[in-house]
């Protein structure tokens, strides 16, 4: 940008008579482009979602096409569900597991390659390139990696540890696909973290440098505090993405072993489409949307207390 | 980068200036920095190796007969190389055709998503219109219904327009549904970023906000409409739910739901094939995400024009 242009503006006087026109106009353009959006959400969001608890007040099994209403009899059920129960517990698990492991890598990895030094292209490169393999390519390849007779195992063996059935294990097979989706999706958080990096402006950095911070306390005090709003965006992404999980648990366990990975995505679509009970998974559906909601108030009420600026 | 440079050079100042015996603690400095930067490259290695190993191997096993997969010690390379595998990638499915499916119907979302996306993004930005704080707060909660959660009602509705067993609602869904809220706020980010001069530049020389967004804050929006490129064509690409919901047909099926119907006629998996398969589905894409990638990373570094 020219300084010259910018004197210029400022001895300009502000839009002044037509503002009102303006103001009206913008009033137009505004709601038509943010109408497709608006518009969709409404029709593919907000009115299923209405159908969804409509429908969790129903019995409904569409083979013998029955739609009775229950009231709250699916809700009560799942109540003492002990399945329910343990599948929220296992969502919970995963979903925070694979957050704080994911952001922490990610923020590290970013660190590190924000760097200008040789080789952290090539590097980025590596630790991003799992992002752009679609999720069902990457599990299958790792389903072949942790078998029991698999990769990992067998370089386990020469190093004289005999590893687990990772997939088959109840105690491992969680945290087997919890990491497996970390290697997938890290990548994505640590661009995201590498860019909020590089826009921190550089003279503030300096200004603290002057006033005699180390580089620890550069980052701490002004790197980090100004990164706030892109960390919040990228927690919430990533927590609420983990929630409703599906194809990993799919292909590699579905479910198991035991309902060790039956998260709740997984038991709404087996209620479903595999037991065609429409209004139970329905109820299902309701519960996880308010799991997912409550995270994301969690995350959001508590963003004054650590988010530098408005998201 | 600029600044980076920028800083470097500062760096070195102030220490010159204000040390009195500057040579041996420069060298000591340096010593250590060279040390931790060894440590550096180390640590990076060794963290890489889940990154990569696992491409290798699916490369490379593609031309292991079936029964090395799962041989002990386990091969990275093939004891034996063979074509039986990938001989069979397209005749156990319509694998071509299920790529072309893929492809496509990323196209069109991508295309949909920018669109829909940019101008949502830009209005929340930049415009002052009625409702818009009430609008973005229902777009925030609109972020947090999982496609899971609507799942049942929209297959009703697919079902009851005749659309089930085709590619529909597999376009629909992510460019309108709630998936496309997270590229507006992409978009509206880098607006906010955008200084409002250039724009103002622009009212001052008579053009209108369609003007001004299509020919100023839109053609300055390239890296962010590189980021919700790549974004939304993978989350097309990656798409396995929906896909598995509405499709029933093998010719119809996505890439990614046919590749875990790697079956021989006894239900079988066909593990080499299957290998092959999916290595033929992740090569075209790590070669083309190679050509683009250092404009995605530098367009996301290049946001604004400060610097």
């Amino acid at each position: 940008m020219s300084s010259t242009s910018a004197t210029a503006r400022r001895g300009e006087p502000s839009l002044g008579g037509s503002s009102r026109r303006l103001r009206r106009i913008d009033a137009v353009v505004g709601l038509a482009f943010v109408a497709p959006v608006i518009v969709g959400v409404l029709a593919l969001g907000l009115v299923p979602f209405g159908y969804v608890i409509w429908y969790a007040l129903h019995d409904w099994n569409p083979l013998v096409a029955t739609f009775d209403w229950v009231g709250g009899d699916n809700f009560r059920a799942l109540l003492s569900d002990s399945t329910v129960w343990a599948s929220l517990g296992v969502t919970f698990t995963f979903a925070i597991l694979l957050m704080v492991l994911n952001v922490t890598l990610a923020m590290v990895l970013a660190v590190l390659l924000v760097q200008k030094l040789p080789g952290t292209t090539t590097f980025r490169t590596f630790f991003f390139s799992p992002v752009i393999v679609s999720t069902v390519a990457w599990v299958l390849i790792w389903n072949f990696l942790v078998a029991s007779n698999g990769g990992i195992n067998g370089f386990l063996a020469t190093i004289g540890i005999s590893g687990p059935n990772w997939l088959r294990d109840p105690s491992w097979a969680l945290v087997t696909v919890v990491v497996i989706q970390v290697f997938k999706g890290v990548g994505m958080n640590m661009i995201l973290f590498i860019a909020a990096l590089q826009n921190v402006p550089g003279d503030l950095k300096e200004a603290a440098r002057i006033d005699g911070a180390g580089p620890r306390r550069v980052f701490t005090s002004i790197t980090l505090p100004l990164m706030t709003p892109t960390i919040l965006l990228v927690t919430m992404i990533t927590l609420i993405s983990a929630m409703d999980v599906f194809a990993p648990i799919q292909i590699l366990t579905e479910g198991g072993p035991g309902r060790s990975t039956t998260v709740i995505s997984y038991l709404l679509y087996r209620t479903a489409f595999v037991q065609q009970d429409f209004g139970y998974a329905s109820a299902i559906g309701v519960v996880l949307f308010f799991v997912v909601l409550a995270m994301a108030a969690l995350q959001w009420g508590t963003r004054k207390k650590w988010v530098h600026d408005e998201v | 980068m600029r600044s980076d440079q920028a800083l470097l050079v500062r760096e070195a100042g102030p220490a010159t200036a204000s040390d009195p015996a500057p040579g041996k603690d420069r060298i000591r400095a340096t010593r250590r920095r060279r040390a931790s930067k060894i440590a550096m490259y180390a640590l990076l290695i060794i963290m890489s190796i889940p990154f990569v190993y696992p491409m290798l191997w699916m490369v490379f096993s593609a031309f292991k007969p079936a029964n090395e997969i799962f041989a002990i010690p386990p091969t990275l390379f093939p004891s034996e190389w063979t074509l039986d595998g990938v001989a069979r990638i397209f005749t156990v499915q319509p694998f071509a055709q299920q790529y072309l499916n893929s492809l496509y119907i990323a196209a069109l979302v991508t295309l949909g998503s920018v669109i829909v996306g940019s101008l949502a993004g830009y209005a929340f930005a930049r415009i002052r219109f009625p409702f818009a704080s009430v609008l973005f707060l229902f777009l925030m909660a609109g972020l947090f219904i999982p496609t899971e959660v609507t799942i049942i009602p929209i297959f009703r509705w697919v079902a009851s327009l005749g659309l089930m067993n085709t590619h529909v609602p597999l376009i629909i869904l992510p460019i309108l549904g709630p998936a496309s809220i997270v590229a507006v706020f992409i978009f509206r980010q880098f607006f906010l970023s955008l200084p409002v001069e250039l724009e103002e530049a622009g009212r001052l020389d008579g053009l209108g906000r369609l003007g001004i967004f299509l020919r100023i804050a839109l053609p300055l929006a390239g890296p962010a409409i590189g980021a919700v490129s790549i974004m939304k064509f993978l989350a097309s690409f990656n798409m396995y739910f929906e896909p598995l919901i509405f499709l029933r047909s093998e010719n119809l099926f996505t890439v990614g739901l046919g590749l875990t119907r790697y079956q021989d006629h006894y239900g079988e998996p066909i593990h080499n094939t299957q290998i092959g398969a999916t290595a033929l589905t992740v090569i075209p894409v790590v070669i083309v995400f190679l050509l683009a990638q250092r404009q995605f990373v530098e367009g996301l570094s290049r946001t604004g024009l400060k610097g």
